[in-house]
């Protein structure tokens, strides 16, 4: 079974909801990933979104179009993403490890190598914002045939028919973008998520996990109700941003904590 | 035949719907939107009407007879898109993306701008059809073309500066495309290249064609025959797809895209993912040749003109260097500026910078053909936007 299943079926028994922190690999700065990954787990993470930066991010705010940014400067790169999940692992062998990104430093890298190296790093899934299921042949063979799960956005946009094509090529769980926007927005709605999630569930027998928004610990408590899993991103990246390189693992720490014990409540 | 983009919007390998899902079912509704208004005779009727009352279309084919016979060799026609209203071949694009957005009852268009043709002409239909606008525009962008910012805002428009990344085109289009994904029910993209998801590649050549099937008319009733060769400037390559798809089965003529060279391909400051044979890769919706380091991530393009200062190309002409039914070259910004010095002189017509760079390989080549060659260059805007930079580098201040 996979680590990302395994998780999910394990909170599922004790009825807790999956928290899934985002960091942007190499901010704030290259030695202190792997550092912040151990941390997002200790503080209570289930399951770790790591960020490829990428030079052109449409779909992200400007939290982390700046933690991009940063860790570009750095000579961060997808190559060296993998090296983190690598030394990462020999710490963790049990949190899964999600890649979240753009496509084209996958395109450069060619899908193979990508997958095969994914595999042996530890990779667990691979969401590629800019490859909606349409674009994602290509992607879903390499990937399945190394046992990474391809993680699918879902949108308040999706309609039925699209709903339906994600949950045939989906694995692992489902991400579901819970407003129109960027990353980091401020414009959540509670009660559009509520009502857009049956008609999810329907089709997709995947955990779903939330994000895009969740800013407090209220609104990842309130998320949390609703589906199996919350993903916070840019409340994280900002309080990274905020921090220095001394207190940036306790401070995102606390942050984390505060967050788990929310969901938890 | 050709017959591109296919049913899933390809063109070969290129192409395609590479967006965030939150923006499919809007690119979606806009495909099918498209192809029911596209052959909707209403609006066919409509376009048609401003095109020729509001432009001023047809736009003249005019034989640079002083300049050519400076050259020595091959005679070079212009196809005078620089006196279309708004100065320049964007204006065609606009209008059918209007009248696409009225239909589906978008009150709000955004648009991405470089040089700020794009920015003015979709600023002067939301003037024109009572739409609210708000233009994307690169900081650097901003300074280079600052007479363009305060036409758009005079039209009524809300500019905005980017300040990510280069701060140049690609950067807009960035902005462009969040503005999108935050406001995507009430606001339609005018995107201002055939570049892009599917179906803008295919829905901005389909209106810019009417510059080459007016030229398809045009060269006969005035040499008798289709030129030798069409040329035309490549950025992201929509008056070029206009112009070069009405010829692309007249295989007599040659088809020549010009890239921006900047400071020269070899200096890796440019911006000619064809010419230089870019790795092929994914940004802004599509799959092109794309400027990259070998991490994937974008690189930054240089060039002296705004318009064509980005990394990647439409997917048709991508499709088209592969085939070999076009050739791609570039034009460095020195060629660019004397082209641009040189139509001044010669024929008193100052034109765009981008336009300077299919004026000057058609210059190029025009002394090594005999007198009976003809080649038409898309002179697809003028070069009132470009006064301050041209003096700039002349070390003028005005």
């Amino acid at each position: 079974m996979s680590r990302i299943q395994t998780t999910f079926d394990k909170l599922k028994q004790q009825q807790r909801k999956a928290l899934i922190p985002f960091i942007t690999a190499g901010d704030p700065s290259l030695q202190l990933t792997v550092p912040l990954m151990h941390g997002l787990v200790a503080a209570g993470a289930n399951v770790l979104e790591l960020g490829v930066p990428f030079s052109d991010p449409m779909a992200d705010g400007p939290v982390i179009q700046r933690a991009s940014e940063r860790a570009l400067k750095l000579g961060m790169s997808l190559r060296g993403v993998l090296t983190m999940v690598a030394e990462f692992r020999k710490q963790d062998s049990n949190t899964p490890v999600v890649l979240m990104g753009y496509g084209n430093p996958i395109e450069a890298m060619g899908w193979e190598i990508f997958a095969q190296r994914c595999e042996e790093v530890g990779v667990d899934g691979v969401l590629t914002v800019d490859f909606p299921p349409e674009e994602s042949h290509e992607a879903f063979e390499h990937l399945q045939r190394h046992n990474i799960a391809p993680i699918f956005l879902l949108a308040p946009t999706t309609n039925e028919a699209r709903i339906e094509q994600v949950a045939k090529l989906a694995r692992g769980y489902v991400y579901y973008v819970s407003l129109k926007g960027v990353t980091g927005a401020g414009n959540l709605d509670l009660s559009a998520i509520e009502q857009k999630l049956p008609q999810l569930r329907k089709h997709i027998k995947l955990p779903i996990g939330v994000g895009f928004g969740i800013r407090d610990a209220a609104t990842a408590r309130a998320v949390s109700k609703l589906c199996d899993g919350v993903v916070v991103g840019s409340r994280i990246v900002q309080e990274i941003e905020n921090s220095n390189e001394k207190n940036v693992v306790a401070n995102v720490g606390k942050l984390v904590k505060e967050l788990r014990v929310a969901i938890d409540q | 035949m050709y017959n591109y983009p296919d049913s899933t919007g390809h063109f070969g390998q290129y192409g395609g719907i590479y967006m965030a899902e939150t923006l499919i079912p809007a690119v979606e509704e806009l495909r099918q939107q498209y192809l029911h208004f596209r052959d909707d005779p209403e609006f066919k009727a409509e376009f048609a009407y401003e095109l020729k009352h509001y432009v001023g279309r047809p736009s003249p084919v005019y034989h640079a007879k002083r300049l050519s016979e400076s050259l020595g060799g091959a005679q070079i026609y212009l196809k005078r898109e620089d006196l279309n209203h708004t100065g320049a071949h964007k204006i065609n694009n606009a209008i059918g993306q209007a009248l696409l957005a009225k239909r589906m009852g978008k009150k709000r268009v955004i648009a991405e701008t470089g040089a700020g043709m794009h920015g003015v002409a979709t600023a002067t239909v939301a003037a024109r059809y009572g739409m609210e606008c708000v233009v994307y525009m690169g900081a650097e962008d901003i300074q280079r073309q600052a007479p363009n910012v305060f036409r758009m805002k005079l039209l009524g428009a809300t500019v905005v500066p980017v300040e990510s990344g280069s701060k140049t085109l690609k950067d807009a289009c960035n902005e462009a495309i969040r503005d999108w994904v935050t406001n995507v029910e009430s606001t339609f993209y005018i995107f201002g290249t055939a570049a892009g998801p599917h179906p803008y590649p295919m829905m901005v050549r389909d209106f810019q064609c009417v510059i080459g099937n007016e030229a398809k008319v045009q060269m006969p009733e005035m040499i008798g025959r289709q030129p030798d060769a069409v040329i035309a400037c490549v950025g992201g390559g929509s008056n070029a797809i206009g112009l070069f798809y009405p010829y692309i089965e007249e295989t007599g003529v040659q088809i020549i895209g010009v890239e921006a060279g900047g400071h020269g391909i070899a200096s890796g400051q440019h911006a000619a993912p064809l010419t230089a044979n870019a790795k092929v890769g994914v940004l802004h919706g599509n799959k092109v040749y794309l400027m990259q380091d070998e991490n994937g991530q974008i690189i930054e393009t240089h060039s002296i003109s705004a318009g064509l200062d980005y990394p990647g190309v439409g997917p048709e002409h991508c499709l088209l260097k592969d085939m070999g039914r076009a050739q791609y070259v570039s034009i460095d910004d020195d060629e660019a500026l004397a082209a641009f010095d040189a139509l001044c002189r010669f024929e008193g017509i100052i034109p765009a910078l981008e336009s300077s760079h299919a004026l000057a390989h058609a210059m190029k080549i025009a002394p090594t053909l005999s007198k009976d060659k003809v080649l038409l260059v898309n002179l697809s805007g003028r070069g009132d936007k470009d006064m301050n930079t041209v003096a700039r580098i002349k070390g003028i201040t005005l």
